[in-house]
Parts: C-alpha cells; structure tokens; sequence
C-alpha cells in the first residue's frame, strides 16, 4: 500500500493504457504532458478559463486543468492527437485545415477536442443557451450563432473565430446536424 | 499547492467517517472540482484531506410522488440542462444552467458543487489583499475597491460580495429543498435558509454544517412554472458571470397575475427571492407599469456603492421585460 500522498492511477490515453503513481495534486493535463509526454493537450491558464487543455474523457469534453488525475483513475481519455493522425486526419482536423482555422494553432487542439464532443451533444439533443424554447425539446439544428455558443468556452488568442465556426460547420452539415 | 491526502470513499457512511465531526477546514469534498481544484490551486481551500465523492451514486433526476422532481447531488449541469422532465416543467432552471459557464465546465459541475460554489469577488481570489471571507477579521477591499460585482441587497460592512450561481435564481425562486445528510442523520433544508447573508460572519457562505454532504436538491411541484424564463446580463453575450439576471414564473387568468415567482441573481450574498415584488404584483393586471411598480417595491432595499448603481436599473429594465415576455404570450409557453 503505498502512503496516502501517492495513489496509483491509471489513465488510457488515445487507446494506450498507462498505469502511473501520482501525487493527489496532479491534474489529468500535467499527468499527461509532464508525465506521459501527451503534448497534443496545452495549458493555456491553468484555472478553466480557456479550454486549450480540452480533452475528452469518457465521452465527456473537460478542462483537463480543473480534473484531478486520481479523481479520474480508469478514464479513456481521448486528446487531440486521438482523432486523426497526419496522413489520415479526423474530419473536423481535416475541416479546421481546409477553413484555414487557426493562425499560431495553440488553442487548435482544444477545439477540435471540444468541437467533436460539442457535435455529439447536438447530436443527443442537449440544447444551448441560445435554443429559442428549451421546453420544445426540438432536435438540434447547429446555426452560426449555436456554434458560437457551444463553443464559447474555446478561447483564440487569434481570433481565429470566423474560420473556426466554418470549420466546425462544415462538419455539422456531413453529419446531418445543421 | 499545499500537499493533501486523497480517498476516495465508496458510501455516505465511509465519506462522513473520513471527514469525522471535524472542522471543514481540514477536509474538504471534491465532486466535479471546477471550483475547488482552482481555490487549491490559488492557495483558497487548504485542506490535509480530500474526499472525493464524485463517484457516488446520488441518483439521477427522478420525478417524486407530488409531481416535482429530485436531483441527485453529482447530476452533472449539462445532464440537468439537458433532462426532459426539467425542460418541460421548469424551463428557467435549465435556461439558467446554459447560461453559466461553458460547455466543458457545465459537462464536469455537479449540482451539490454548483450550490456550493463561492463567491467570484476579485479579492477573494487575491491571496494578496484583505479579505474577511477568505481571512476572517482581515478586512474587504470591495469596500472601497472595484464595485462593479458588489451586492446591493443585504451586504454589511463586512462584505459585499455576491452569490456567483445562476442555477440557484430560478431554484430560489421555487423553494427548492436541499437535502443533507451529516454526522447527525439527514435533514431537509428551505432553499431561503441554505445561503446565508454575510452578517459579521462572511466566512460562512451557508447554513450547512460541518462534514454535511449534499446528496440531493428537490424542487416541488408548479404547474404554472412550465411558463417560466431566465435572464442574465453580462459583460460578453457568453461565458461570463451575471452582472444581473431574473428568474420568473408567472400564473395568469383574465389578464390578471394570479401567482408569480420572481428572484434575483447578482444582488446579494444569497439568490435573492424578490418577495417584495411578489407580493405587490399578486391580484394585479399584467401590464408593464404594475411590473415596474413591483420591482421598484424590492429594489427599495437597493444600497448601491459608487461602480454599481447601474445594476438597478438594469435590474427593472430586465424584469419588466421578463414579465412582459411571459405574460404576452397565450399556452403554456411562446
Ligand atoms: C471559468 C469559469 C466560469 C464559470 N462561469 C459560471 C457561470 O457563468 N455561472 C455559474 O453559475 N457558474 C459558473 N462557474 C462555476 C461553476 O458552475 C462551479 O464551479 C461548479 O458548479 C461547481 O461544481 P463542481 O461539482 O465542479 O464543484 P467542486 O469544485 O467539486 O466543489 C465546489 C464546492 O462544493 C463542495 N461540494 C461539492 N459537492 C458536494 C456535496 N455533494 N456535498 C457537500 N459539499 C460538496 C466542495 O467541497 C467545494 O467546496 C464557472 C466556473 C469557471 C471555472
Ligand atoms: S466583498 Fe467579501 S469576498 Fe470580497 S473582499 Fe470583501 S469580504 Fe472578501
Ligand atoms: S488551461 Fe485549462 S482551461 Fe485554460
Ligand atoms: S490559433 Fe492562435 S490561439 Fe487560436
């Protein structure tokens, strides 16, 4: 049994499973860039501000800096590097080149990861802040404006924005979605 | 980061064991850490233990006998936002719920850390300066400091800041229940009598006592408040914390208010319910003017300093129109 301050922890990144001991501190971003040298994850400002440290754990899109690692032990975690590779790129990778949607491409992990898991909850039926009757339950039609809503939590140093709605939409329309 | 231990407790029991009858200041419960992992972080929350009861099964949304419905503590704000039942019968809960945060942060936040979420006052989070919410007896800099946030209902001169929650307006407005369970056994607690004014204790964000954990929040049966609406005005149309917002359900029969809910986010230490206006709107035609008249007869309470008396206007502006919205509208909902 190891002391209370280290806690073994095992987290499956991309598909690769990796069993760790971690100190409690350690958030499932640092656990994966200092420990695992996952760099398709950044940190942006370490306090949930500007989803650069977006990942998707157990389908779910996070902010890797706010999760603590050994809150998360057993999670599939899927970074941006999990979506496509180069040569055989996911759709919205590929979308985000094509639409031209980023500038230095720091916060571009972050969103693709966010963008994926923000389609499958449009495809779920969740609604947004901007659905004009939550009570409706329509199905969910992604417009500009939704996009720019669900993915608000992205930040781009860049302002790369325009590109980066066209790209996602691009993708919503493959999949029946806008 | 101060260094803690961390277990992760397979039961209530095993969770209130672990944290003994003892000062919360030296355990603290983890759920979906997007407030807490960042006061570790700043140096806020310095506990030797931390729980995590993230994992525990606290049940779902289900709907209860009388036809309200209960949440589990750990129901995550996107899942909440996103439930039918929630949507159909009290819409402004989940228009609250998008309106705060991001979509990350809404799919990690669990409802019992949502209500227990701590004030955003730029101070509190400033290891830095005085503060007598994170340091008891060393003094507030929003006194004299940066107003904008300030509350203006309720604040003593030992703090003025503002609850930061939007799922907890519309929860106020319903009297909502928090159920608890402690060292102690279970209790039942009013939504009026969770969040507390700062008084000479600003410290204490709540009522809840020591090692209680949250297990669920239980909001009652209203027919009428499938007519219901939220809103928040902030500083970006996006992921940012209300400088004011309204939550209101109304119940209307022949052009006159037969009923009204109505409570205010960003105004005080608490959810403020505007009973006030309530009470001064109850049996009167719903027409803009008798709107006005009833938030002006809360907001008589305003004290506001010198960044933030724009807020009360803001704040009947956004009523009114509230109302009105509501109240044009024939069925159930426009
Ligand atoms: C960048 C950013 C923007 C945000 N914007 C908004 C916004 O616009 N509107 C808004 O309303 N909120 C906003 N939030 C706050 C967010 O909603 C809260 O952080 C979240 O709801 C807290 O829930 P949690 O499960 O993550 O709590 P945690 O961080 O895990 O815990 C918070 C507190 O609750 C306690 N706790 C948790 N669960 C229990 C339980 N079951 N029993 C007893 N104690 C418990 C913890 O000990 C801790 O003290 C924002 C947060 C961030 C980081
Ligand atoms: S308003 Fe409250 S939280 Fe802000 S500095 Fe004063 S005491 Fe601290
Ligand atoms: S690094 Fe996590 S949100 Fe900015
Ligand atoms: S492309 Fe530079 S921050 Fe977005």
């Amino acid at each position: 049994m190891p002391d209370q301050h280290s806690h073994p922890t095992t987290l499956t990144v991309n598909g690769e499973r990796h069993d760790l001991v971690l100190d409690p501190r350690v958030s499932v971003l640092d656990a994966l860039r200092d420990r695992l040298g996952v760099t398709s994850v950044k940190k942006g400002c370490d306090h949930g501000q500007c989803g650069a440290c977006t990942v998707i754990a157990d389908g779910r899109r996070i902010v890797s800096c706010l999760a603590l690692a050994v809150s998360y032990d057993g999670a599939e975690v899927t970074t941006a590097a999990g979506l496509g590779s180069v040569g055989a790129l996911g759709a919205l990778q590929e979308a985000f080149v094509d639409r031209d949607a980023l500038q230095c491409g720091y916060c571009t992990p972050g969103q693709v990861c966010s963008a994926e898991a923000m389609l499958a909850e449009a495809e779920a039926g969740m609604p947004s802040h901007v659905t004009a009757d939550v009570a409706a339950l329509d199905p969910v039609r992604l417009s500009p404006e939704e996009v720019r809503e669900r993915m608000s939590g992205n930040l781009c140093r860049c302002g790369a924005y325009p590109n980066i709605v066209d790209a996602i939409l691009d993708v919503a329309g493959e999949r029946g979605l806008a | 980061m101060k260094a803690f231990a961390y277990a992760r407790p397979g039961s209530i029991a095993e969770a209130l064991e672990l944290a003994g009858d003892g000062d919360d200041t030296q355990t603290a419960y983890l759920a979906g850490g997007t407030n807490l992992v960042d006061h570790l972080r700043l140096g806020i929350a310095r506990p030797d233990t931390l729980i995590d009861l993230s994992r525990l099964d606290f049940g779902g949304v289900e709907e209860t006998a009388d036809g309200g419905l209960r949440i589990g503590a750990n129901v995550r704000n996107a899942d909440l936002a996103a439930d039918p039942a929630l949507r159909r019968r009290f819409p402004f809960v989940s228009e609250a719920l998008l309106a705060g945060a991001s979509g990350q942060l809404r799919s990690m936040a669990s409802t019992g850390g949502n209500l227990l979420q701590r004030t955003r006052c730029v101070y509190f989070q400033d290891r830095s300066t005085p503060c007598n919410k994170r340091e008891p007896g060393s003094g507030c800099s929003a006194l004299d400091g940066y107003g904008t946030y300030n509350a203006l209902i309720g604040a003593s001169e030992h703090c003025v800041a503002v609850h930061p929650s939007d799922l907890c307006v519309p929860l106020a407005a319903l009297d909502a229940i928090v159920h608890v369970t402690g060292p102690g056994g279970e209790r039942a607690i009013p939504f009026d009598q969770f969040h507390r004014l700062p008084g000479d204790a600003p410290e204490r964000d709540t009522t809840l006592e020591a090692s209680e954990i949250i297990t669920a929040v239980e909001i009652l049966a209203l027919p009428w408040a499938s007519r219901s609406r939220y809103r928040k005005v902030r500083d970006r149309a996006s992921y940012a914390f209300a400088l004011v917002s309204v939550a209101a359900a109304v119940d209307v029969a022949d052009g006159v208010v037969t009923d009204v809910r109505l409570a205010l986010g960003g105004v005080s230490h608490k959810p403020h319910r505007a009973r006030a206006a309530e009470d001064a709107l109850r049996g009167q035609p719903a027409t803009p003017a008798a709107f006005e008249a009833a938030i002006d007869a809360e907001l008589e309470a305003a004290r506001p300093g010198k960044d933030n008396a724009f807020k009360v206007g803001q704040l009947r502006r956004t009523t009114v129109a509230v109302l009105t919205e509501l109240t044009q509208t024939e069925g159930d909902r426009p």
